[in-house]
Formats: C-alpha cells, sequence, structure tokens
C-alpha cells in the first residue's frame, strides 16, 4: 500500500495548484469568450467593409492579446504541475487523464496558437478572406482546449470508462467514449463555456460603458454594448440552465459535494433547497439536520434538483458518513472496510503472484475485484475525512447561484438603455457597469471552488484521495515555489492590468 | 487496422511520435535562439523590434511543440512523466519559469506602461534563450548519463539528490550537450532572422545576421565533437531477458548501427546543417534556415531515438539500475495507444494546416512598417 504523505507538503501542493488555477482562470475564460464577440465584429466588418467596425475589431483584438499572454504563461504551469507535484496521481491515472491532454495540445493549442498569428498580424499579410477564417479558426481552437482539459476535469469527479489494473496498479481506459460523454463532462463544459461568455460580455460592457461615461468613442462603446447585451442575455439565461444541469450531474455522482453545498446534514424527502442562510459555528455533523441557521427554504425544491422529483430522498453528510440502512446508503465508515480489503487484497494479490502462487493471486483478485469501487476509502484515517468544508462549499455555490440569478436582470437592464440609447440619462447604470467585471469574475471563481473544494478529499472521486497523489517531495521545496510563483504571477498580473488600462485609455485609433 | 496492432508495436510507435514532437520542438528553437541573439546582433532599437516581431510571429508555436511533447509524453508514457518531473522536481521548476517569463515577454515588451520596462521583457527573452535551452539540453541528456532515483513496487519515485534534478547539470556530458543546443539553437536564429526580416533599410544587418550564422555554429562544434564522440564510446543501460537492467559498453553506438536508418539520418543531419550554415554565411542565399532546420530535426530525431529502442532503458537509474524505464515498463495500456494512434492519424492534417499558414505569412517579411503599427510587439 502507498503510504500517505505529509499532510503539509500536501497543503503546500494543493495550494500552489489552486493559485496557479485561479490565475489561470482570470484569464482564460476572458479568451474563451471574448473570441467569439470578435469573430463575430470581424464577420460584420468582413461583410459591410465598414472602417468603423473593423478599428473595434482591431481594438477587442489587441486587448484579447494582452490577456492571451498570461493564459499561456499560467497554463503551462499547470500542465507540468500534474508531473511535479502530483506524480503518483500522474502514474496512477495517466493512462487516462493524460489522453485528453495530449489531445487538447494536438487539437487545440496548435489551432489556436498558429491562427492567433494570422489573426492579429494577418491585415496585409493574407486574403481578407482567410484573414476572418482565421479568426473564426482561433475560437475554436480556445474552446476545443476547453473542451479537452474539462474532460479532464471532470473524469476527475466522475471516473468513468475506467478499470483498476492489479498487474500494474494503476487505473486504466477501457472506453474512450464514456470519458469523454460523461454528463459531468457535458455539463462542464457547456456551464463554462456559456459563463465564459457572460464574463466576457461584462468584460466588453464595462470598458464600454468607461467610454461613454467619459464621452469618448461613443459610436464604438454603444455598438459594443448593444452587442455585449445580446451576448450576456443569451449566455446568462444558459448559464442557468446549465448550472442547473450541472448540479444534477452532482447530485447523481458526487452526492457529498451537494450536500456540503446545502448544508444538509441529516437526509430528506422533498428536501428544501436553501436560497439564503447562516452557517452555524459550531455545527455538529451528529447532532444537527442543518448547518445553517436563519435558512430561507424554497419548499421540496432541492429534491427536484437533485432527482428530478419533489418528493424524492436527497442524502444528507450524515447518511454518507455513518450510512443510512433504511435508504439502504453505505456511509464511509463502510466503504472504508471494503476500501482496505481492497487494498489488503491488492498487496496480496502482488506477493501472491511474485511467489508463484497462482490460485492465492486468483483469490486475492476476485476480493480486489469485488471491493475496488471504494479502494479510495482504505487511504481514509477516520470517516469525518469524507467530507469537504462544508462553510466554504456553501457559501461559495450560494453566491455564485445569487449572482448567476441577477446577471439577466443586469443584461436586460443594459439592453433596453442601449436600444433606446438613453445612457445620458443612466449615468448609474453605466457606473454600475464599469464594474460588472468583477461580479463575473468572482462568481467564476467561486464556481471552481464549488467544484474543487467540494470534491476533497478527492483527487479522484472514491478512488484517490489528495494526500496519497502526490509527489514525495519535502514541504519547503513545495512552499518555495509557492512563493516564486505568487511572487511571479502577481507581479505578471499587476503588469498585465497596467498595460491593459493604459489601452483601453489609448482607446481606438480614431477614424 | 491499429486494434490489431502488437502492444509492443504501440510502445516503439509512441516513442517515435513522442520523438518526432521533440525533434519538431528542437529546430523550431530557433526562436530561443533569436531571443538570446537580440542581446548581441541588433545595433539600433528598430533593429531590436525587427527582431521581437519576427520571431514573435513564430514564438507561440515552439511554446504550443513544448506543450504538446509534454502531453504526449504523460499520454503515452505517463511513469516517465510521473518519474522525471515528479524526481528531477527543481530541473523543470526552473525550465518552466524560464517559459513564463517568455510567455509574456512578447507581449509586454512593447507596450506603454508595462511595469518593468522593455528591457526586462527582453532580458527574460535571453533568459528563456539561454538558460531554457541549456537546462533542456541538460536532461535530454540524462536520457543518456542517468539519474539518481528508485522506484518502489508501487512506483512512487524517491530521488536521491537533493538538488532534485539540478545535480544533471554538473555532468560534464549533459552540460556539453546542453551548451550546444544553446549556440546551436543561435545559429539557426540567425538563420531564420535572416530569411524571415526584410533588411533592405537596415544597412548591413544581413551581413551581421550572417556573420552570427557562422560564429555561432562554429562555437558549437566542439561541443557537439564532444557529446557525439562520448555518446558511441559511453556504456548504456541494456534491458536483458527477464528485464534485468545492466551496464553495456557502447550500447549507443550499437544501437546506432543497430539499424541502417539511424547512422544514415544522422549523418545527413549533420550535412544539412554544415550546408545551411554555408549558405548563410557565405553566400548570398536566404535559404540556409530550411536546411538547417531540417538538418536539426534529422540529429534531433536521432538523438531522441537512439536511448529507447533495441532494448535500453530510455530513462536510466544510476542508483538501482532495476528502476530504469524502458519503453515497455513506462507506457499506457494497449488500450490507451491504440485510442491515441487513432488521434494520431490527424496529425498530417494539423502539419499542413501549420505548413500552408507558414507560408501565407511568408509571403510578405517582417519590415519597418510591421514594427511601426500599433500591434507591433
Ligand atoms: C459567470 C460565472 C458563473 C455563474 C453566473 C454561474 N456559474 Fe456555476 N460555475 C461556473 C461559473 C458560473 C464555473 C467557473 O464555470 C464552474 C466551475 C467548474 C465548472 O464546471 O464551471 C461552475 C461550477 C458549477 C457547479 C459545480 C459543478 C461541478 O462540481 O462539477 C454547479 C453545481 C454550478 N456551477 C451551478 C450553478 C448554478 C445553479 C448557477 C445559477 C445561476 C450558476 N452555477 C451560475
Ligand atoms: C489543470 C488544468 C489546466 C491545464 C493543465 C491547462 C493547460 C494549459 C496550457 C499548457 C496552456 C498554454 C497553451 C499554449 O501553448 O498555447 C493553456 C492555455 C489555455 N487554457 Fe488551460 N489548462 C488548464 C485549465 C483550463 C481550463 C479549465 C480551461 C477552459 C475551460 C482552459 C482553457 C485554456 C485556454 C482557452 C488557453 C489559451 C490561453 C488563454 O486563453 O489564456 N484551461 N492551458
Ligand atoms: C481553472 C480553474 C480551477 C480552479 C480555480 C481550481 C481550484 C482548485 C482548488 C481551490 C483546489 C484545492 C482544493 C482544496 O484542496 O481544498 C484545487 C485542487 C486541484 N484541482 Fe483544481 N481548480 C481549477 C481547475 C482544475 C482543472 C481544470 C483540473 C484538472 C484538469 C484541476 C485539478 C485539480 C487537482 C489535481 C487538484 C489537486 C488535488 C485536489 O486538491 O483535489 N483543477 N483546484
Amino acid at each position: 500500500m502507498i503510504e500517505n504523505l505529509d499532510p503539509t507538503m500536501v497543503d503546500w501542493a494543493r495550494a500552489q495548484f489552486a493559485l496557479t488555477a485561479m490565475y489561470h482562470w482570470i484569464f482564460v475564460p476572458l479568451t474563451l469568450g471574448l473570441t467569439w464577440f470578435i469573430a463575430y465584429c470581424h464577420t460584420i466588418s468582413y461583410r459591410t467593409g465598414n472602417e468603423e467596425w473593423k478599428r473595434l475589431t482591431r481594438f477587442w483584438m489587441r486587448l484579447f492579446a494582452v490577456n492571451f499572454a498570461v493564459g499561456v504563461a499560467t497554463g503551462i504551469i499547470l500542465e507540468f504541475e500534474f508531473g511535479t507535484n502530483w506524480s503518483n496521481y500522474s502514474w496512477m491515472v495517466g493512462d487516462i487523464f493524460g489522453a485528453p491532454l495530449a489531445i487538447e495540445g494536438l487539437f487545440a493549442f496548435f489551432l489556436e496558437s498558429t491562427f492567433f498569428a494570422v489573426m492579429f498580424f494577418g491585415w496585409d499579410r493574407v486574403s481578407r478572406r482567410f484573414h476572418l477564417v482565421s479568426t473564426w479558426m482561433v475560437a475554436l481552437g480556445s474552446n476545443l482546449s476547453a473542451v479537452w482539459i474539462l474532460v479532464a476535469n471532470a473524469w476527475m469527479q466522475h471516473p468513468a470508462g475506467q478499470e483498476f489494473n492489479p498487474d500494474t496498479a494503476r487505473f486504466e481506459m477501457n472506453s474512450f467514449r464514456d470519458i469523454v460523454f460523461s454528463p459531468v463532462a457535458v455539463a462542464k463544459f457547456t456551464h463554462t463555456a456559456s459563463s465564459s461568455m457572460v464574463l466576457s460580455a461584462f468584460f466588453v460592457i464595462s470598458v464600454s460603458s468607461w467610454y461613454l461615461l467619459k464621452g469618448r468613442h461613443r459610436t464604438m462603446a454603444r455598438r459594443s454594448i448593444v452587442l455585449a447585451s445580446v451576448f450576456c442575455l443569451l449566455s446568462s439565461l444558459f448559464v442557468i440552465f446549465t448550472g442547473d444541469q450541472s448540479a444534477y450531474a452532482v447530485a447523481q455522482k458526487q452526492p457529498m459535494k451537494l450536500a456540503a453545498c446545502e448544508g444538509l446534514l441529516r437526509g430528506q424527502t422533498g428536501a428544501d433547497l436553501i436560497a439564503i442562510g447562516v452557517v452555524k459555528d459550531d455545527h455538529d455533523i451528529r447532532d444537527d439536520k442543518q448547518v445553517t441557521r436563519l435558512n430561507i427554504g424554497i419548499p421540496e425544491l432541492l429534491s427536484y434538483l437533485a432527482n428530478r422529483n419533489f418528493k424524492s430522498f436527497v442524502p444528507g453528510v450524515r447518511d454518507m458518513v455513518y450510512g443510512n440502512p433504511e435508504q439502504n446508503l453505505l456511509g464511509a465508515k463502510q466503504k472504508m472496510v471494503k476500501g482496505r480489503t481492497a487494498l489488503a487484497a491488492l498487496a496480496a494479490y502482488r506477493s501472491d503472484r511474485q511467489a508463484g502462487d497462482e490460485a492465492g493471486a486468483a483469490a486475492a483478485r476476485d476480493t480486489l475485484r469485488a471491493n475496488q469501487d471504494y479502494i479510495g476509502y482504505g487511504y481514509l484515517e477516520k470517516p469525518e475525512d469524507a467530507v469537504p468544508p462544508i462553510a466554504l462549499s456553501f457559501y461559495s455555490f450560494h453566491f455564485m447561484v445569487i449572482l448567476g440569478t441577477l446577471f439577466p436582470v443586469v443584461s436586460v437592464l443594459f439592453l433596453l438603455v442601449a436600444w433606446r440609447n438613453t445612457f445620458e440619462k443612466h449615468r448609474g447604470l453605466l457606473r454600475v457597469g464599469t464594474i460588472l467585471l468583477i461580479p463575473g469574475m468572482i462568481a467564476h471563481w467561486l464556481g471552481w471552488i464549488v467544484a474543487e473544494v467540494g470534491r476533497q478529499p478527492w483527487a479522484i472521486q472514491d478512488l484517490l484521495p489528495v494526500n496519497v497523489a502526490a509527489t514525495r517531495l519535502s514541504s519547503g521545496s513545495v512552499r518555495a515555489t509557492f512563493f516564486l510563483f505568487l511572487f511571479l504571477f502577481t507581479v505578471l498580473l499587476i503588469a498585465e492590468v497596467g498595460i491593459m488600462l493604459k489601452q483601453i485609455s489609448i482607446g481606438p485609433e480614431e477614424g | 487496422m491499429i486494434g490489431s496492432l502488437e502492444y509492443s508495436t504501440l510502445q516503439g510507435l509512441w516513442w517515435l511520435l513522442c520523438s518526432i514532437v521533440g525533434a519538431l520542438f528542437l529546430c523550431l528553437n530557433f526562436v530561443q535562439g533569436g531571443q538570446s541573439l537580440l542581446w548581441t546582433v541588433p545595433r539600433t532599437a528598430e533593429e531590436k523590434s525587427l527582431f521581437v516581431n519576427s520571431l514573435g510571429l513564430k514564438w507561440e508555436l515552439t511554446f504550443t511543440t513544448l506543450v504538446t511533447f509534454g502531453g504526449a509524453l504523460f499520454a503515452a508514457f505517463p511513469l516517465f512523466y510521473a518519474t522525471s518531473f515528479g524526481g528531477a522536481y527543481w530541473m523543470w521548476i526552473l525550465i518552466l519559469f524560464t517559459f513564463i517569463l517568455q510567455a509574456v515577454s512578447y507581449e509586454f515588451r512593447n507596450k506603454p506602461r508595462n511595469l518593468l520596462g522593455g528591457r526586462t521583457y527582453e532580458l527574460f527573452m535571453l533568459i528563456n534563450g539561454t538558460l531554457g535551452v541549456l537546462l533542456i539540453g541538460t536532461v535530454v541528456g540524462t536520457f543518456f548519463t542517468g539519474s539518481e532515483f528508485t522506484l518502489d513496487q508501487y512506483n512512487v519515485v524517491a530521488w536521491v539528490s537533493p538538488l532534485r534534478g539540478i545535480e544533471a547539470v554538473f555532468e560534464p556530458f549533459n552540460l556539453g550537450l546542453g551548451l550546444f543546443m544553446v549556440f546551436h539553437a543561435r545559429t539557426l536564429g540567425a538563420m531564420y532572422l535572416l530569411n524571415n526580416l526584410d533588411p533592405g533599410s537596415q544597412g548591413d544587418l544581413a551581413d551581421r545576421l550572417r556573420r552570427a550564422t557562422g560564429i555561432n555554429f562554429i562555437v558549437s562544434l566542439p561541443f557537439l565533437m564532444y557529446v557525439l564522440v562520448r555518446l558511441l564510446l559511453m556504456k548504456g543501460h541494456e534491458v536483458r531477458a527477464e528485464g534485468a537492467i545492466v551496464l553495456a559498453p557502447h550500447k549507443y553506438l550499437d544501437n546506432l548501427l543497430a539499424h541502417p536508418v539511424l547512422p544514415v539520418m544522422l549523418a545527413a543531419g549533420l550535412a544539412l546543417v554544415a550546408w545551411g550554415v554555408g549558405k548563410s554565411a557565405r553566400s548570398a542565399s536566404l535559404r540556409g534556415i530550411w536546411f538547417g532546420g531540417f538538418g536539426t530535426f534529422l540529429i534531433g530525431l536521432t538523438l531522441l531515438l537512439l536511448p529507447a529502442y533495441h532494448n535500453t532503458a530510455f530513462y536510466p537509474s544510476r542508483t538501482d539500475p532495476a528502476s530504469g524505464l524502458t519503453i515497455f515498463n513506462a507506457s499506457s495500456s494497449r488500450f490507451t495507444l491504440t485510442v491515441m494512434t487513432y488521434v494520431a492519424l490527424f496529425i498530417p492534417l494539423i502539419l499542413a494546416y501549420i505548413a500552408y499558414v507558414w507560408r501565407a505569412m511568408a509571403g510578405k517579411r517582417v519590415g519597418v512598417d510591421d514594427v511601426r503599427n500599433e500591434e507591433a510587439y
């Protein structure tokens, strides 16, 4: 059995991954959404030959490019961090997880980087038509990269299409299709792609609102706002739809995450969805029914969300830790027994094989097969370890959803005002507009916290806890790189924001 | 059809594919070489900008090739990915560090209010172009000289040296290879710039690039000679029956001669590079980079193929030879390799559009009008 690793080191490795991911995620959603917006503007400019649209396209492209660079810099670190910090993980699931990453490089990054140069420098180098095609290729490429990386991430949340191989002691792929089309992957991609569009639309609205407040570049700013509000309205409605799909996928595949997000300790039939609540400081998963107080709930909605049935049973944290025989649910407590059996059988299988005892090996293998779905639980020390941080999951989920319901409203307001061209009368709205980017970004981060913190302690749901997944390193080394990256990324972020603001204040060239 | 390939054939095929990507990366290293030339060849700010904008058309391609190389190794040889990245931790972190620096430099260097000043971003490019290449060369060297690690029965890596990978720099062979690559990248960089720039208005810039091609080539030669001679004389980690790994004399020489294609490729590669350098340094031709680039690809490919085939451990362990990685014990399952091979059928398509775009963009050389517009790097 693989030993558990130094917890401080593991925490630093997690912190480092989260740091890189958070920085990556400042730039990536903007790229994902802005490319579609730019491609659309470019198309209009191509069709009409209108100089104003061309200037507008070039302007947004320039901001796009500045943003792109840091995304690339943080991305390469993420990819290699799987090897440097999570090497046991890389070996144990590389057979499955490596494939989407390789495909991403091959199909998406090459498309993106090849056509990026044309999009950016192609104005007088290639034909107008080929130039337009290139812009669309960049959009396609960046969104394809999202497809593949999210397939990879979704697989960690719901490890489909795999089987444990006792001879190599690792997980191996047995169906590529199941991995790519897993319901979690589909929900993840659609939700991420649409929420990235929302964020990008906010970015455009923010910049344009500022111009309108300053009375600069009025035509361009107004056009941009109209377009962005339409984008935003459509995509923010879609975000709610796909968010619901994601939550359904979570309920089905990671019920513990859902229970943490809802603060549900004791399972219920016809469970209420908590719309707003405050987490109690002294909650105890043994006694309490609910983690929160001051609840404002919507009757039976959680049951509907989880099972598409208002009367259905939604398991709570307690049920999943200690088990619930009435509902036929195994708890972490029982799963730990099975997990340990699986690990012991694995060790027996290997030593029997080495000793040439084929009969013994076959028996051990059968025991392993019967218990392997819980193999990760064998590493846990106590059943409560299977519970993710509840308060963080709860607040992150709820703030995201609250923001998510406000966003369509905001976009309708902008659309109305832009349509009637009454910005002069609604300067308040423009002021809100300039900072819209911030709640958009926060919603994104919260989403990832829900997804990643909510699945603790698992690196691979039920199969591999984080403290086994890491590399055997000294915590000093990992801490040192954490601060190295923190410093570097922060400097680059400051530089980026400075450049961005300067570019915005320079504005598009005047016609 | 792919479904019926032998497991060992797939493993061999995937080493070949990874090597091809790796060799492409080595020849695309002209970007890194160009970045370090930025500090020696240009005389005016405008010339510098010409350099950066010309390299700027290609830096992403090189970067993406590196990323894909990593991804392909992860998918096809996960145990190598885990062992090398997790084990030689500081080495890889340093390499990555230089690539973070590179990734922002093009976009930020010339922008107003860029916090650190254009000169700093040029320094970043230099660091990536020299230190980055040197360290990558060192890592490639460890395919031959080995590293100090052990794997336990669950393949968890333990690294002996507290330097976690940096110690590889102190092995002369690795260092020699690294230094060769630095100067070779500069040679390629000069040839590329000569081809891609429109030097019309820049006085003797073309002459200086021709001189840089020659000088860097000459400086790189002794390192190349040293590496080649040692390579052919040194012991290698041979896999015997039952998977036992032992040190065998002149293993890489044997591997080179084991398949006639290999020595031919190596000789052709060397000849092409020499020919390309000759063309660039001593004639009025602009096409040297094509020969130099293709030659580099061939040399790189030979170099990456040598340590893997013919029962050799491509990632040997000096501490415990039995822990060494071969393409058989480090690879993904047959199923995964089969799936990935279907995916790989698209590689020609990808190469085709890259080549198409490259040609389309090369129609107009990078000139002063390019560095004066608002998008310029
Ligand atoms: C503008 C950003 C934004 C907005 C407004 C929303 N989300 Fe979201 N959400 C994300 C941005 C995001 C994200 C950053 O893109 C995440 C992180 C992981 C993922 O797949 O998408 C995410 C994840 C995520 C998850 C976790 C999926 C998992 O763990 O696999 C759930 C359950 C929801 N969302 C549900 C919702 C609901 C019900 C919303 C209601 C309106 C909502 N989100 C709005
Ligand atoms: C751990 C997870 C991730 C890894 C390992 C990773 C890896 C990378 C790498 C290596 C790059 C640079 C590519 C290049 O050479 O151009 C990159 C950029 C990018 N990644 Fe990620 N990435 C991760 C998460 C994500 C996610 C979740 C998404 C989208 C949903 C995403 C979308 C992109 C996009 C669009 C780019 C282009 C650059 C940019 O927009 O800033 N990545 N990523
Ligand atoms: C880009 C947005 C992402 C953010 C903001 C993010 C955030 C986080 C956070 C906060 C953690 C630490 C959780 C904790 O320990 O409590 C974490 C861990 C991790 N995430 Fe993500 N993540 C992102 C994307 C991804 C993607 C796309 C992948 C996989 C492809 C991924 C894989 C991991 C892994 C392997 C860990 C370490 C193991 C673990 O702690 O579970 N993350 N991430």
